[in-house]
């Protein structure tokens, strides 16, 4: 059974006293996290605090040392195949690469999942690759063509549309707008609000990027030291007196996105 | 279950679809079965509700086979309306509703042109990749000569890193190979030479073939299979990665910086492995030969020295390094091919072997054309 949270929410994903890391090093230590279900959690920390090593963590490509991690009550370690392969089908992964195949088109990367799990006809699967292309923003243009000839921001889209082609209920999206201009990062911010009202998503976001913190997560969890060191709203990351919060939130760079968000309020 | 996910109801000229339960991907082929069942040609009909209110669950599949039943019937000219929808689902179905429902193009070709033009393609292909062989063999020979205009911008670490990937690691079983097969070629030789009486002569065959073909020919297939194949997926993944224009723009050029350090290599590291070769398999033959045939040693010592001449030796040694060449060539030439997938570096990595072993033996029927015509 899936638990509450303090707040009433369910809990979609519960991670207690996580350890992980590689050869002697631990980059997790004792981490604790919750998301709840239809939450946009931004997931922050510096380079290597280990951000990409939880998310992988939980979808279980890198394996942990000690802790247990549930998804949808389901103890993932627990778990016989067949259920694994049943949450496994209900989240979407967005790698920070895209890692569209390259020898499928964005046609048959999109299809690739939907054919594997369910039996449909070929005019339908024609038919949804297309809806799904447009839903992230892409002309049905792109769908025979290959990922190395796509832009940077085509391939985190077709990549986003990937993710969602089976219609997943947590997507994990890594660094969703890094290498990607300003207006093509707010274009998929936008995106990725649309599609989680539209779709009701869960959305587990590693992001460094403060626009996107701002613009469409409803709370922020903040890694450091292999730990969880503080999670709330924009609000509470800002009021923190945490040294690490203060240099990220209050940074130069951040400075220039409070002044313009400050504009837009006045 | 699937019966009640859409049901039908005529009431006069207008047609009430009613859809209930879960409309998601787990039930998908039964619903598309249901929706186009119920938009075949009906007379009668003119106008069509579709009734969504007992839609219990709905997602992105579900969504678009409504959105299909809806214009379904509006392309058939019925007023065709949809009510009922859960608040929570109209974005969903505003979404969709905007996809473009024009059926992706597909340019069919007769099966006639389509092997026509595979067969043209592959023409056009292997000319090219002619051409840009000729061409590399230019770029190496210009780098060659800045090289030796100015030695000091060789990079004397690089090649000795290849050649020691290339030579000193390709040693044992370089080794192994030829030695094994110096053993076989004296096995067979002593056993159908033995009918004749004439098994003595089995050393003049094994020192001849050894020196003159088998040796360079086997050490050729071996590095083409072994380094050849290495310097593709090498320079295949770095083209992949931009790391050749990378180096491009700052001034330096591929071809004296990556390339000639493994060709280099190779050249000088194929005659080294041929002779190593040709000394492994004429000890695996002298093996044979007096375990298996009863030839003393200092026989066949005696017996090769008569047979074989320092032409002997030349002739597989002069071609070692021309082989290394066509090796390195056709590797480099085809890492540079690569594109953007993992297919590609596979397709090329392929291509190398396959080519230059090929060229390796034609470069070795040349060879021998040559040879016999000058007399050696």
């Amino acid at each position: 059974m899936a638990a509450n949270g303090k707040n009433g929410k369910e809990v979609v994903i519960a991670v207690r006293d996580i350890v992980a890391g590689f050869g002697e090093t631990n980059v997790l230590n004792h981490l604790d996290l919750n998301v709840y279900r239809g939450e946009v959690l931004g997931f922050v920390g510096g380079s290597g605090a280990g951000k990409s090593v939880l998310m992988r963590t939980i979808i279980g490509l890198v394996p942990k040392r000690h802790g247990t991690i549930e998804v949808f009550g389901v103890d993932m370690d627990g778990a016989s195949d067949k259920e694994r392969r049943a949450v496994e089908r209900r989240w979407g992964v967005l790698f920070q690469q895209g890692a569209l195949f390259s020898s499928l088109t964005v046609k048959e990367n999109l299809q690739f999942p939907v054919r594997e799990y369910l039996k449909l006809s070929q005019r339908l699967l024609d038919e949804l690759a297309v809806a799904k292309l447009e839903m992230v923003g892409l002309s049905a243009d792109v769908q025979d063509k290959f990922p190395s000839e796509l832009s940077g921001g085509m391939t985190k889209r077709v990549a986003l549309a990937r993710a969602l082609a089976l219609d997943p209920e947590i997507v994990f999206l890594d660094e969703p707008t890094s290498g990607l201009d300003p207006i093509g990062a707010g274009d998929f911010d936008s995106l990725i609000a649309t599609l989680q009202r539209t779709l009701g998503l869960t959305v587990f976001m590693v992001t460094h990027d403060l626009d996107s913190l701002h613009t469409v997560c409803d709370r922020i969890a903040v890694l450091a030291d292999g730990k969880v060191i503080a999670q709330g709203t924009m609000e509470t990351m800002l009021a923190s007196e945490h040294p690490w919060l203060k240099a990220y939130f209050h940074g130069k760079r951040s400075r220039a996105v409070e002044q313009g968000a400050a504009a837009v309020h006045a | 279950m699937t019966a009640t996910l859409l049901e039908s109801t005529t009431e006069g000229e207008r047609l009430r679809l009613a859809a209930a339960g879960a409309w998601t991907a787990q039930h998908a082929r039964a619903l598309e079965r249901l929706i186009d069942a119920q938009t075949g040609k009906r007379d009668a009909v003119r106008s069509v509700i579709v009734d969504a209110a007992g839609i219990e669950r709905l997602d992105t599949f579900g969504a678009w086979l409504l959105e299909r039943l809806v214009r379904a019937w509006k392309a058939q000219g019925c007023d065709t309306a949809m009510v009922g929808l859960a608040e929570n689902y109209r974005g969903l179905m505003d979404e969709v509703h905007g996809v473009s429902d024009e059926a992706p193009r597909r340019r069919r070709q007769s099966e006639f042109i389509h092997t026509l033009a595979a067969v043209g393609r592959t023409m056009v292909k292997a000319l090219d990749s002619l051409v840009s062989s000729a061409n590399m063999l230019g770029a190496v020979a210009v780098a060659f000569a800045r090289v030796l205009a100015r030695p000091r911008s060789f990079r004397l670490t690089a090649m000795v890193h290849h050649l020691e990937n290339v030579g000193w690691r390709a040693v044992p079983i370089i080794l192994l190979i030829t030695f094994l097969i110096g053993c076989i070629v004296a096995q067979q030789g002593i056993f159908h030479f033995r009918k004749f009486g004439a098994d003595v002569y089995v050393v003049d065959m094994v020192g001849i073939l050894v020196l003159r073909e088998i040796g360079v020919l086997i050490v050729a297939i071996m590095v083409a299979g072994r380094s050849g194949s290495a310097y593709t997926a090498e320079l295949g993944s770095m083209k992949m990665r931009e790391e050749i224009d990378a180096l491009r723009t700052m001034g330096f050029d591929p071809v004296e910086v990556l390339i000639l350090p493994r060709i280099l290599a190779l050249v000088i590291g194929v005659p080294i492995l041929t002779f190593l070769g040709s000394m492994a398999a004429l000890y695996g033959g002298g093996l044979v030969a007096w375990f298996y045939g009863g030839i003393d040693p200092e026989i066949f010592l005696g017996r090769l020295k008569e047979a074989i001449s320092l032409e002997t030796f030349e002739v597989g040694m002069i071609k070692a390094p021309f082989m290394a060449l066509v090796i390195g060539i056709v590797a480099c030439v085809q890492g540079l091919k690569v594109k953007g997938s993992a297919e590609s570096l596979g397709l090329q990595t392929t291509a190398s072997v396959v080519e230059s072993i090929f060229l390796v033996i034609v470069l070795d029927g040349v060879f021998a054309i040559f040879f016999a015509s000058i007399g050696m």
